[in-house]
């Protein structure tokens, strides 16, 4: 029982870490088509230099916002130089190009920050909680609340903004939000930027408990990727939820099988939802009329 | 006024437009008809900026609109209101309403609501509607939501592909109701593509008959509807539905 609530809780923490990958996946994918596997790395970019503001003596919260407002800004630029001088090639060649980018930025925070894995105080100091037998680290707690607040803002961004408006009409029929005025290559400078804010915080979070290396990206990114395809690939909900079961399936199998396997058994997942469930486990049957 | 000037079309390497000559006058609606494949759709999709033309050029009150994205054309004040509607079906009737004006909205507030009173007063069936999902109302209702929200944008021109298709009589003569109000109360200039050949020239000044790529007949309205060749291919057995 102890242990049951013990992998919950850290399943979910993991988990949360990836869905804030996954809704940058599922972002960018819904409005550009791209799956932007450069995703990952964000989260190396935005946890790394905020070590190194933290280090130069700036203040732990200017520190995550700076680093997260440079990561955004290094998505934007990433945008506007590797993925828009391609826009008209195919969208195989925009996910090969993004994984270019994401070996580049690797190759970027190797030479910057080196090889040595890098901690971060947490935000919150406080003694972990005992809870129901499991031991909480209060950074799991404030993962989670994160999250929580970010799902929030981006749902009144989405639905209750007018730009929100004009991103969901591009998701739903770009041809359509053309003729409206909407300049497809901003909303796609937008969504790029978006999701390299939140793989940012995703890094900058996870950063207190597992530590921060320059190669960090990856596993996260493709996590977060298996998250958004197990919910679905086309709704913030149905990614967020696909990447905590990602999380809780990574924790359980480690848990119960061995941690040597849990990857394995993350991917055996992936590979039996795309053969049985290609829309996601969450799809369902939805009318529309033409 | 727009002038189309010699203009071609390509897509991909298959020539669909072969060098359109025509233009629509200040308060005027001219219809485009022809048959399926005609090139119709082709020819309003590269006055809109959907297409880039291969040659010739479109101007649009001594501005020219040719070579510019669909985006940019908008704002230069010519508005499609696209072949089978494409409302967003995920946005309810007000979102779309509004992002008729996308490039105006941050600037002019003021004008969203004012166009917004303007269009619903065209369209009272919308404004129970305002709320509800694009995709959850009737085709009637979904092509005043498409010409509503090509409107938005206070367009010098409005293009309208085929609004007919698909509709009972009794809308359609509402639509061509409305376009007669788009004309004389808006000032703006219409142009209108239809199969329903009886339809469109119960509203147009003018008329061009397009086949295979080429403008082959143009006239008023009465020259037209008068056209041996018209009558026996347009107007003969196929006026039938209309
Ligand atoms: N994307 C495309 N790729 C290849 N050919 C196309 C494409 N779009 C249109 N065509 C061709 O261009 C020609 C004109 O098509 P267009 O859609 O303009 O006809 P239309 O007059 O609008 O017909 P309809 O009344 O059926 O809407 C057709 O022969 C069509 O096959
Ligand atoms: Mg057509």
């Amino acid at each position: 029982m102890e242990l049951l609530m013990q992998y919950i809780v850290t399943g979910l923490t993991v988990g949360s870490i990836y869905a804030l990958l996954a809704i940058g996946f599922v972002t960018v994918y819904n409005i550009t088509g791209i799956l932007n596997f450069a995703q990952g790395e964000f989260a190396m970019i935005g946890a790394l230099t905020c070590i190194t503001f933290v280090n130069a003596g700036l203040p732990m919260y200017a520190s995550i916002i700076f680093a997260i407002l440079i990561s955004a800004t290094i998505g934007l630029i990433v945008e506007r130089t590797a993925i828009l001088h391609a826009r008209n090639t195919s969208v195989i060649i925009l996910i090969i190009i993004t994984i270019g980018v994401s070996t580049f930025l690797k190759g970027m925070g190797l030479i910057i920050w080196g090889t040595n894995p890098k901690q971060l105080t947490p935000l919150i100091k406080m003694e972990p909680i005992h809870f129901m037998g499991a031991v909480i680290n209060p950074q799991s707690i404030f993962i989670f609340i994160v999250l929580l607040i970010l799902l929030a803002v981006l749902y009144v961004f989405f639905e209750k903004t007018y730009i929100g408006s004009a991103l969901r009409a591009c998701e739903k029929n770009p041809r359509a939000a053309k003729l409206m005025g909407i300049n497809p290559s901003t909303m796609s400078a937008l969504a790029f930027t978006l999701a390299a804010a939140l793989g940012a915080i995703a890094g900058i979070l996870i950063t207190p408990i597992t530590d921060a290396t320059y190669e960090m990206g990856f596993l996260i990114g493709v996590k977060g990727f298996v998250g958004m395809v197990i919910g679905g690939m086309h709704s913030i909900p149905g990614a967020v939820a696909g990447a905590l079961l990602v999380g809780l399936l990574e924790t359980f199998s480690g848990g119960f099988i061995s941690t040597f396997y849990s990857d394995a058994i993350t991917f055996l997942v992936l590979i039996l939802v795309l053969f049985f469930k290609p829309n996601g486990i969450f799809a369902r049957a939805s009318g529309e009329r033409v | 006024m727009l002038k189309v000037d010699g203009v071609s079309t390509h897509i991909g390497k298959i020539k669909i437009l072969h060098e359109i000559y025509f233009q629509v006058e200040k308060g005027q609606i001219v219809s485009i008809i022809g048959a399926n494949g005609a090139g119709k759709s082709t020819l309003l999709n590269t006055l809109a900026g959907l297409y880039r033309p291969t040659s010739g050029t479109i101007t649009l009150e001594n501005d020219v609109i040719s070579g510019y994205p669909a985006n940019k054309v908008v704002e230069k004040g010519l508005s499609l209101v696209p072949e089978g509607r494409q409302i967003f079906s995920n946005l309810t009737v007000k979102e779309n309403l509004l992002l008729g004006m996308f490039s105006k909205y941050y600037k002019e507030k003021k004008l969203a609501e004012e166009n917004l009173t303007k269009i619903l007063d065209m369209f009272p069936s919308l404004k129970k509607h305002l709320k509800n999902l694009g995709g959850n109302l009737s085709g009637g209702e979904q092509q005043m939501l498409a010409i509503g929200r090509g409107l938005m944008s206070n367009p010098k021109i409005i293009l309208l592909d085929e609004p007919s298709m698909g509709l009972a009589p009794k809308i359609v003569y509402e639509i061509l109701d409305t376009l007669m109000i788009i004309k004389e109360d808006l000032g703006t200039m219409v142009i209108l593509v239809e199969q329903n050949v009886k339809a469109a020239l119960k509203v147009c000044d003018q008329a061009y008959v397009i086949d295979q790529g080429r403008i082959i007949i143009n006239g008023t309205r009465d020259e037209i509807s008068s056209n041996p060749q018209v009558i026996s291919a347009y107007l003969g057995i196929k006026s039938a539905g209309a």
